[in-house]
């Protein structure tokens, strides 16, 4: 006879010693673990409620913000933690974000500021970047970026002057008053908007081409960060252009219903971009071929002046002049996340910070705000328990996100009354829009059906379909031909 | 020898997709190549490669587990493992299982019924006559001894072996560790059998009242009390897979509750006379009854089949139990038997007493007889090769090697936990407490697409309409009695209904009711009127008509 039974020693599995870790052996069987998927559910929910529980999006504003509204917001592209952000009373400030203190402040404009721009790295014969500011006063300057060069600025109510030797660098003038400006990756030159649209370069003191397609206004330009040549300027004639420097042409050019407010390209794929519409929707074209979007971003209830991409290409931010600012996932037509706050007015500019886990506003009030881009996540250091915790969480959440419960907690946002008010009226609107239309295609057999992607787009300079048939011809001509 | 070795491991083809096959989990397979949507496809792709990735991952740790199941086999064709008695087995195992052979001699408050902590380190018995003792059995830490003086006929641990409950002679009541009286659930009465729901924090107890009710021991609010209108219920079951209860009555049903049910899931035939006792293996695949027919009956509850039926023991089986690894126990009389096997299709896996003779049949794997005695309850110990026997005289541990799960999961149920561990433990297993209405016969329903036509399910629509019903009703006043003015005052439904809701509670109903109360009395006494002659019976009040809008 064989006889054997379960014999374990205890000594294998309780500790001897205080210090001792236990014995946790795990058996995988699912005969061992009954309940699964409905535990798992729970928890999901648990962790869903908790997200909720930990959303506080709004971390601080930068010092004590400008006098007056902040209009303009520059990345330092190659600094964590730098920002550089200018307001209508002409005044530029250059922040440290990590400490939410300003490091500079100085007038740098008669009037508004409409454009500033952080250069990158070693360009030209500076080792260190520079900002370049525009203004209504016809002026483009070129400052420091170093606050010690700002020291002996007292009052910053006044313009700075070469003469005070302060910071300022270069001043550039031109016939016109500036719209928007953007430094070129690669080398020296900048791009500046306006009456015309003006590249030059640091290093001259007249601009060296005009670029202008037409004779509108340009409001915003914007420089590819990858394929650095490639620059996108949208212009008071609803039109969004795209230029290509080494050709030292426009190549493609569109014109919407309405005007474009901001652009960015994405930084991953770098012929993407996304554009902040006066219409309430952003887009996210592809520069390869204009004539539709690939995605249409809809949720607020006015304007969006500005967008901006995460730098991981995954999510854009929106500032509107709604007075709030939503995240987008860049694959989801709808936000997932709402801001607002009772302080906050119209934002005009809206920028994700380097690592993409903070959100910089400006908005009318003057204020600077700092944001956090996942409202429940925290930056502090965190135990590898706590760490295997949330990753765990965050599976459950992904797994059972479709459920009614769990959607329901994990989308509820509180928005201001007034807000919650417009978005009913905006969908009854369309809504009616959309019902009249259905009417009418009921009477009308032959009319034609404009997809949403397409229902923004007036029309294209470049037709791609034409493009296409001739091509088409073309190959099938040279095919009869080689048969013959 | 090299070679013997690598066959050992588990890269061998048969054994790796046996193991992949237990590490499935019942999902029919994904056919996530007919949607035509890119996106969908890709996604629903990734999720079948984690899902198999995953399956196959936890089939390859199978080799880590550090112990092995026991056995008790035969050496050759003469030999039966069931002639093999205790004491023999005691000699050939080793000192600490021989040890953990309890056998504590309680002659005076017997039978007794015995009850083991879900993790198996303690042991709570209690003798009819009210003798309950818990203690930690296997290093004889008594940790609550009490004489109640009445009769106890169930007792179980809850949650941990910190608290249980006792059914008493009328009302349940659960006590601390230390045996100090915590609460007496007085909605429990005459209760002679609980089960206890651990993910759900259930109590649920059955007995003399035909009542199955369910009490939340967390919240301690009463959850459910169900009407089985089938007589006093002579045995009790859970499954452990899905938290269903199962009920024997004495006209041989068993029936199948859920909290959120007033009538039972499923009710099948089992028996032609009272179902003595009930198991359920682990898996939830298999059910075991016993009746007072001298019947023994395996379902499969997955199709509620009969597997193996045998019509014919000796004597009526009135205890049965299936161990983790699927042994099946019975006790008839002073008889305890077990078989292996018997939960497997095929009629060569049928329990036979004997072989008659004839190859191919499953005879008793082990048995025991307690002489001039009665088994009055067993219980496999949890992750042991034990099996705790309550009887007359005492209890006492069999060893049945081969009946435990031998490699428990410690995130899940730890044997060896320490204190801290149970509290945190018991901290997790409440957040993560499953509502009790979530109970149903499949336990993964939840997270599942509704595959049925869109016609069968109920639609938004008709979702509204039928909360819309259960909103009339209350405004229409049915859900609670009519006034009837024809019968006497005592005789009143409403008075009836008014009486049984708590005392000092004023809810809408409640005021619903004594209004409805208020306008019978004002009939009754028209009534009399007429019959008196003081009124004529056409007689309107149009004083109480015209303000009877502003009532």
């Amino acid at each position: 006879m064989k006889i054997k039974t379960i014999s374990r020693s205890s000594d294998d599995y309780v500790p001897v010693k205080s210090t001792q870790e236990s014995q946790m052996p795990r058996n995988l069987n699912p005969a061992l673990h009954p309940f699964e998927r409905a535990r798992e559910y729970t928890k999901a929910l648990t962790a869903t409620k908790l997200e909720r529980m930990f959303a506080k999006p709004f971390v601080g504003q930068l010092g004590y913000g400008h006098r007056d509204g902040c209009y303009v917001i520059a990345k330092n592209y190659n600094v964590l933690n730098r920002l550089a952000s200018a307001s209508a009373d002409g005044v530029v400030k250059y922040w440290n974000i990590s400490t939410r203190e300003e490091l500079c402040s100085f007038k740098a404009h008669y009037g508004l500021v409409t454009g500033l721009c952080v250069s990158p790295q070693h360009i030209g014969n500076q080792s260190d970047s520079y900002m370049l500011s525009c203004g209504d006063d016809k002026m483009v300057k070129m400052w420091s970026v170093d606050s010690g060069d700002f020291n002996n600025v007292k009052d910053d109510t006044k313009v700075l002057h070469p003469s005070d030797g302060n910071g300022l660098i270069k001043t550039f003038y031109g016939e016109h008053a500036f719209q928007g400006i953007d430094h070129h990756k690669e080398n020296t030159s900048f791009v500046t908007g306006g009456a015309q649209i003006e590249l030059w370069d640091i290093n001259r003191r007249k601009p060296l081409s005009n670029l202008s397609w037409g004779i509108d206004n340009i409001t915003a330009v914007k420089f590819n960060q990858n394929e650095a040549d490639l620059l996108l300027s949208s212009g008071s004639d609803n039109s969004v252009v795209l230029y290509d420097l080494r050709t030292n042409s426009p190549t493609q050019k569109i014109v919407q219903t309405m005007k474009t407010n901001s652009m960015c390209w994405n930084p991953m794929e770098p012929f993407n971009f996304v554009t902040a519409n006066e219409d309430q929707n952003a887009y996210y074209y592809d520069m390869r071929n204009m004539s539709r979007a690939l995605h249409v971003f809809k949720d607020h209830v006015s304007a969006i002046m500005d967008v901006d991409i995460s730098p991981t290409g995954e999510e854009i931010v929106t500032g509107s002049y709604d007075k709030t600012i939503r995240i987008f996932n860049i694959k989801h037509g709808h936000s997932r996340e709402v801001y607002h706050t009772k302080r906050m007015q119209h934002v005009f500019q809206v920028k994700f910070t380097m690592d993409s886990k903070y959100i910089v506003s400006g908005s009318d009030d003057g204020n600077v705000r700092l944001w956090r881009s996942n409202a429940y996540e925290r930056s502090n250091v965190k135990s590898t328990r706590e760490k295997n915790k949330l990753e765990y969480d965050e599976k459950l959440k992904e797994r059972f996100k479709y459920m009614p419960e769990i959607k329901r907690i994990s989308r509820h946002r509180h928005v201001p009354k007034v807000i919650k008010k417009a978005q009913e009226i905006k969908r009854v609107e369309l809504s009616s829009l959309k019902r009249r239309e259905t009417n009418e295609r009921r009477t009308r057999k032959d009319m034609e059906f404009v997809p949403e992607r397409k229902k923004q787009i007036v029309g294209t300079v470049h037709r791609y379909e034409e493009a296409k048939k001739r091509s088409k011809d073309e190959r099938d001509a040279m095919q009869e031909s080689d048969a013959e | 020898m090299a070679l013997k070795k690598v066959s050992k491991f588990p890269s061998d083809t048969k054994s790796i997709s046996e193991n992949v096959a237990k590490f499935h989990r019942n999902s029919s397979g994904s056919n996530y190549k007919k949607t035509k949507d890119k996106k969908l496809r890709a996604g629903l792709k990734r999720i079948d490669d984690q899902y198999k990735d995953a399956v196959a991952t936890a089939a390859a740790t199978d080799y880590l587990l550090p112990e092995s199941q026991g056995y008790l086999e035969a050496e050759d064709e003469m030999e039966k493992t069931f002639k093999v008695s205790q004491a023999e087995i005691k000699q050939s195992v080793d000192v600490t299982t021989a040890n953990k052979a309890l056998d504590l001699k309680l002659n005076d408050f017997g039978p007794y019924q015995i009850s083991y902590s879900k993790n198996g380190t303690h042991l709570l018995i209690a003798g009819r006559k009210g003798h309950i003792v818990s203690f930690d059995w296997r290093k004889g830490e008594l940790r609550a001894e009490l004489h109640l003086q009445e009769t106890a006929t169930a007792a179980t641990y809850l949650q941990n072996e910190q608290y249980f409950a006792v059914a008493q002679k009328k009302y349940t009541f659960i006590y601390d560790h230390e045996g100090t009286e915590l609460h007496r659930l007085k909605q429990h009465i005459e209760v002679k059998h609980m089960e206890y729901l651990p993910f759900h924090y259930l109590l649920a107890t059955a007995g003399q009242t035909g009542f199955l009710k369910y009490q939340d021991v967390s919240t301690g609010q009463l959850v459910a009390e169900i009407r089985t209108k089938l007589g006093p219920t002579i045995s009790m079951a859970q499954n452990p897979w899905n938290a269903v209860v199962h009920l024997g009555h004495s006209n041989g049903t068993v029936t199948l509750w859920a909290p959120n049910m007033s009538t039972p899931l499923v009710r099948l035939l089992s028996a032609r006379g009272p179902v003595t006792s009930m198991a359920i293996d682990r898996t939830g695949y298999y059910m075991a009854t016993t009746g007072a027919d001298k019947s023994l009956k395996i379902w499969d509850i997955r199709n509620f089949k009969e597997l193996h039926s045998v019509e014919n023991l000796p004597t009526p089986g009135m205890n049965v139990r299936i161990s983790d690894t699927g042994l099946l126990a019975v006790s008839r009389g002073p008889h305890v038997t077990l078989w292996k096997d018997s939960l497997k299709h095929g009629s060569s896996n049928r329990p036979y007493f004997t072989s008659s003779g004839l190859k191919n049949r499953n005879t008793p794997y082990m048995s025991h007889i307690f002489e001039g005695n009665k088994v009055n309850s067993i219980e496999f110990v949890p992750f042991e090769d034990l099996l705790g026997v309550g009887h007359q005289k005492g209890v006492t541990n069999l060893i049945i090697p081969g009946a435990g799960e031998a490699n428990y999961d410690a995130l899940e149920i730890n044997p060896y936990e320490t204190v801290k561990q149970r509290k945190e433990q018991e901290v997790r297993s409440l957040m993560n407490k499953l509502p009790a209405d979530s109970i149903a016969l499949d336990p993964n329903v939840i997270g599942t697409v509704d595959n049925r036509a869109s016609h069968l399910r109920l639609t938004a629509k008709d979702l509204t309409e039928v909360t819309v019903q259960e909103t009339n009703k209350s405004k229409t006043n049915s859900d609670i009695p009519q006034v009837n003015p024809d019968i006497k005052s005592k005789n009143s439904g409403l008075r009836t209904f008014l009486r049984k809701k708590t005392q000092n509670v004023i809810d809408e109903r409640k005021l619903r009711v004594q209004k409805q109360l208020q306008r019978e009395k004002e009939g009754r006494q028209r009534r009399l009127n007429i019959t008196r002659g003081e009124i004529a019976e056409d007689d309107k009040d149009f004083v109480d008509e015209a303000l009877g809008r502003f009532s």
